[in-house]
């Protein structure tokens, strides 16, 4: 082997390996193909959590590579997830109707089941006509383009207002926080042809799959989630290994001087936050049909700021912080307001964890981002007897030549 | 006791007229009686009538009274109206009574003189009881008596009375009281009752457009109330062309298919006046279609064909030429039967001097209350701005003269509004408790922002992004506290009653209290700000190290004290915006939350760092939000929305905000 991006950095190879053991582990415990010791609803929490992984990805990517910290990538994960989800509902209300016009005694026309499906889907919002928004819906190839296209195109045109117009830092942040807030309250409305805060629901039903049991499709999503990660994990890998990822992290370090030296600066700002646009977008439509519902709440700018809490967390500015970040906590999280944590008793008082959870994460998260802004991936650092003296990231200071060698 | 009655109506009824005429000969002697005064003669000239007590027949009697001129008249409807009406069962004579000692004894009292003139058993006595028709046409009755009493309250009364319910007769008494009322008040209402009962009940033509013109302007809901009945149309579908000189108020002729009136509309109007055969529409047809299977075919064509809309057609009109099923209007056929009819729209008012001058004037009442309407607009805007400004203030002291983003700001305004709420427990009087409550929020607050600062944001002043993110990580756990500590339900802060109620202009233009009350607030405090940061020490410090740290740190002001106490100074204030929230929106862990997005607009949109920028700002944006809800008044959720899309272009054209700091200062 030459010297590769895979090679360049250990903990590329090492990182797959480790999901590819997951995986094995996982498969072999679950219930279509192996002992069953993991129950169906556990191995939807694992698919989702290893999509939440992708998306953690794409936002250290964004914030821990280039200095963006966007608050709006959760929105572009619900998009996706919104995309799928329209030909998931269509298909599946499609053959409903379908067979219960089957006993009629003249056969229906086209007309008359693209009626029935879309009085089906938008009676909760007292319509019974379809909005342009769904004129893909019949078709899966025509979702799946919109999967990527509309995150995508949603990233590229704010990104190219917001960079051309040099807003950058806080600012930056505010004004994806705002998109996303509009985005959301967009949604919610009645009449925004998305169901309003109905969402979509039912999206764990697979049209045309309905002969098989849950578990067996968990699994494949699982599969799906676990294939998605590896590959986007590759392409974030090989992105910051070669002079791209030099300049980029030039750019997050020292935004003005990357630009005296003659690069687009606003081009490759934008590329990112486009590209990490799309990959939240796939991760989202990985992540709904495991979730079942989606509605306008998921993109709450609040979404997209606990994204960037997992990636602070796990240790920004390493690939497998990000994913560490984004498994731990959500993982952590489900553990404690799931009400599987067990009551302290404190005599006077009892602490419930569902009720002190979120203190204790916002607390956390404080207490790492002052005393330990590495991350739970600094804990390998220590491990590996390779401490740095400085961090890593956009402050003064920074280790900027060795990341790059990491 | 009304068995009796209604056994005294069957009674009267079913008597034969001998008896009749025999009952009346055993009365002779009190109606014989010279001291049969006036009102009580009258009440028997109608006695009949009154004991049917019927509203179709009770008319008569009721005029007779009102019109009498007699002084007791008034007090008998009075009583008549309120069931203190008796009748003596052996003569049949009216009096009031009064209780008396002893069981069921009365006091009889004459009508005429009040002197007390027997006392009897009530069951000696029949009580009338005009059912509520009655009662209804004797108010009517005693509302003249009402406008010629002495009392203006009680002329007020009979003014209102006749607005409520006003009726033909009403007019000349109104202006016989218009001539004669000295209360300038009740004067000018009576005028205007009068003109506008003009309208309805005018003698002439002339009077009643001269009434509607009167109008002009005048936005009064009652006016419209009037107004718009004169207006009402019917439609009508006739054969032909419209006929050049119309019989009637002809108001316009509609065109089928235009927005007033539908093809399908039209269409059916001429199917329900019997010119046209019904349309078949596409259940109609399936089921005719269903019903007429044979062999698996419909008029021939294979059941499983019949998915399409063209195929079902060629089948229906394969069965309607067969005689099956009856053959239905096709759309040419609509089209030419729509085509040789007319469809006109005439006004139920057939003057039509009449209706064009409800229209003038109806018109100039649309363009006086859309200037209303406007002006309403400016106060929610200026209200709304105001509240923007309370809680983009200190995020704009903090933000903008330090630099930090502060995501905890809405949990502090929350802090604030629980502060408010705390103290309402305790202090029961809520004027006392709101002036308790203000300093007290404002204390609570800054202790935080003091804490804040000192414990985290001065580890991370170089690091503005993971500011952003640690004061989150403070958010939501400030938030969950106060889910645990006072619940999920809102709270209520409850203003105090000086600040109910609202104050109005006209029946548009109207601001509540609390608006007003924050629409001041937001003054002291641009005040109170512009005051410290520019008249004393601490504003010097705090602008110099605005502009230059360590300059200022090199000039030897203590930039880390600064710093603390500009942050509790913002912190504070926000504090004081929450007691003033939560007075009109519910005090809950999340009402912080819903302010911060907007608050980072105003300061963003203002421009960091300065004051007047953040009045600009939130100036901006009170207003343009307010104007998108007018546009889309159904939808808040599309205004805010819109907004933002807004903000996110206008950062495009001005990207360091309305009023931009220039030189070093605006790089920091």
């Amino acid at each position: 082997m030459g010297d590769t991006f895979l090679t360049r950095r250990r903990s590329t190879p090492i990182f797959l390996i480790c999901l590819a053991v997951l995986v094995l582990v996982v498969t072999l415990m679950s219930e279509p193909a192996g002992t069953g010791a993991i129950s169906t609803s556990f191995l939807k929490t694992l698919g989702k959590t290893l999509c939440l992984c992708l998306v953690a990805v794409a936002m250290d990517l964004v914030w821990g590579y280039t200095g963006i910290l966007s608050l709006g990538h959760m929105a572009f994960f619900g998009l996706g997830g919104y995309m799928i989800g329209m030909w998931l509902m269509y298909e599946r209300t499609r053959l409903i109707v379908a067979e219960s016009l089957a006993g009629a005694p003249i056969p229906p026309t086209d007309g008359e089941i693209v009626s029935a499906i879309a009085s089906q889907i938008f009676g909760v919002v007292g319509s019974s006509d379809f909005p342009l928004v769904w004129m893909f819906a019949h078709s899966l190839p025509l979702q799946l383009a919109l999967v990527v296209a509309v995150p995508g195109l949603l990233a590229l045109v704010f990104g190219w207002l917001a960079f051309r117009s040099r807003v950058t830092g806080v600012y930056l942040s505010i004004l994806t926080q705002a998109m996303t807030l509009a985005l959301s309250l967009y949604l919610f409305q009645n009449d925004s042809g998305l169901r309003g805060n109905n969402g979509l629901s039912g999206l764990q039903n697979i049209p045309g799959l309905s002969g098989l049991p849950q578990s067996v499709i968990s699994l494949w999503f699982f599969w799906g989630s676990a294939l998605a990660l590896a590959l986007g994990y590759i392409f974030a890998a090989w992105i910051v290994s070669g002079k791209f990822g030099s300049v980029i992290r030039g750019i997050r370090d020292d935004e003005a001087r990357v630009r005296f030296l003659g690069y687009p600066v606003e081009g490759f700002k934008l590329f990112v936050f486009t590209v990490t646009g799309i990959i939240a977008g796939i991760a989202g439509a990985l992540y709904y049909p495991q979730a079942g519902i989606i509605n306008p709440a998921e993109l709450a700018p609040i979404a997209s700021i606990y994204l960037a809490v997992w990636v602070a967390i796990g240790g920004r500015g390493r690939l497998y912080g990000a994913v560490i970040g984004a498994a731990f906590v959500s993982l952590v999280s489900t553990w404690f307001t799931g009400g599987q944590a067990p009551d302290i008793d404190l005599g006077v008082y009892t602490i419930q964890w569902v009720d002190w959870w979120l203190i204790l994460l916002g607390v956390s998260f404080v207490l790492v981002t002052i005393l330990a802004p590495q991350g739970i991936g600094g804990l390998f650092d220590l491990a590996t007897r390779r401490r740095r003296k400085t961090s890593t990231g956009p402050d003064a200071g920074s280790l900027r030549a060795p990341e790059a060698a990491e | 006791m009304r068995w009796v009655q209604i056994l005294a109506v069957l009674v009267v009824a079913l008597m034969p007229p001998a008896l009749t005429a025999q009952e009346g000969a055993s009365l002779a002697p009190a109606e014989a009686s010279a001291d049969l005064d006036e009102i009580q003669a009258l009440l028997q000239e109608h006695r009949e009538l009154i004991e049917e007590s019927s509203r179709r027949t009770i008319a008569p009697a009721i005029d007779a009274l009102a019109s009498s001129g007699l002084p007791a008249a008034r007090e008998v409807l009075r009583n008549w109206q309120e069931k203190e009406l008796w009748q003596r069962q052996s003569d049949g004579l009216f009096f009031f009574v009064r209780e008396a000692e002893g069981d069921d004894m009365v006091h009889l009292i004459d009508i005429a003189t009040g002197e007390v003139v027997g006392t009897v058993d009530d069951g000696d006595l029949d009580q009338l009881k005009p059912n509520s028709g009655i009662r209804g046409l004797i108010g009517g009755a005693l509302v003249q008596f009402q406008l010629r009493d002495d009392d203006p309250a009680m002329r007020a009364e009979g003014l209102q009375a006749i607005e409520r319910g006003p009726e033909e007769g009403h007019l000349g008494i109104l202006r016989t009281m218009i001539q004669e009322e000295s209360d300038a008040t009740l004067a000018a209402r009576a005028e205007r009752l009068e003109r506008l009962m003009t309208i309805s009940f005018g003698e002439s033509e002339d009077a009643r457009i001269e009434a509607i013109a009167s109008f002009r302007g005048d936005t009064g809901v009652d006016v419209r109330a009037a107004l718009n009945p004169l207006l009402a149309t019917r439609r009508e579908v006739i054969a032909g062309e419209a006929p050049e000189q119309p019989e009637g108020n002809l108001a316009r002729e509609l065109r089928p298919g235009s927005e007033a009136l539908s093809r399908m509309d039209a269409y059916a109007m001429l199917v329900s006046a019997d010119l046209a055969p019904a349309p078949m529409d596409a259940s109609a047809q399936k089921s005719a279609l269903a019903a007429n299977i044979v062999d698996g075919r419909v008029g021939g064509i294979p059941v499983a064909e019949l998915n399409t809309v063209k195929a079902r057609d060629r089948a229906y009109i394969a069965l309607a030429s067969a005689g099956t099923v009856a053959p239905a209007a096709t759309e040419a056929e609509i089209d030419a039967a729509l085509e040789s009819h007319s469809f006109l729209e005439w006004y139920r008012t057939p003057s039509a001097d009449i209706t064009r001058a409800a229209e003038t004037t109806l018109g100039s009442i649309e363009l006086a209350l859309a200037s209303s309407q406007g002006a309403d607009l400016l106060l929610d805007a200026l209200s709304l701005a105001s509240i923007y400004f309370l809680a983009a203030i200190g995020l704009a002291i903090t933000f903008g003269v330090m630099g930090v983003i502060n995501m905890a700001h809405g949990e502090f305004i929350m802090m604030g509004a629980y502060t408010g709420y705390v103290v309402q427990q305790f202090v029961p009087n809520y004027t006392i408790s709101l002036v308790v409550a203000l300093p007290l929020a404002f204390a609570v607050t800054f202790a935080a922002g003091v804490a804040l600062e000192r414990l985290v944001i001065r580890w991370l002043y170089h690091r503005p992004l993971e500011t952003l993110l640690a004061t989150f990580g403070i958010s939501i756990a400030l938030q969950q506290l106060a889910k645990n500590i006072f619940g999920t339900q809102a709270r209520p802060l409850t203003a105090p009653s000086w600040l109910d109620g609202a104050l109005s202009f006209n029946d548009i233009i109207s601001i509540s209290y609390i608006r007003v009350a924050i629409f001041v607030l937001a003054l002291v405090f641009l005040a109170f700000i512009l005051l410290v940061l520019n008249r004393t020490r601490l504003g010097l410090e705090v602008r110099a190290v605005t502009q230059n740290p360590r300059m200022a740190a090199a000039m030897g002001i203590n930039t880390s004290r600064i710093n603390m106490l500009t942050f509790g100074l913002g912190s504070g204030i926000a504090g004081i915006a929450g007691v003033a929230i939560g007075l009109f929106a519910q005090v809950t862990s999340e009402l912080g939350q819903g302010y911060i997005v907007q608050s980072f607009m105003t300061v963003v949109v203002g421009g960091v760092g300065n004051i007047w920028g953040t009045l600009a700002g939130a100036v901006l944006i009170g207003f343009f939000q307010k104007g998108i809800e007018w546009l889309n008044p159904s939808n808040t959720l599309a205004a805010q929305t819109y907004m933002i899309l807004f903000i996110i272009l206008f950062i495009q054209v001005r990207p360091r905000g309305i009023v931009a700091l220039k030189g070093r200062a605006a790089e920091a």
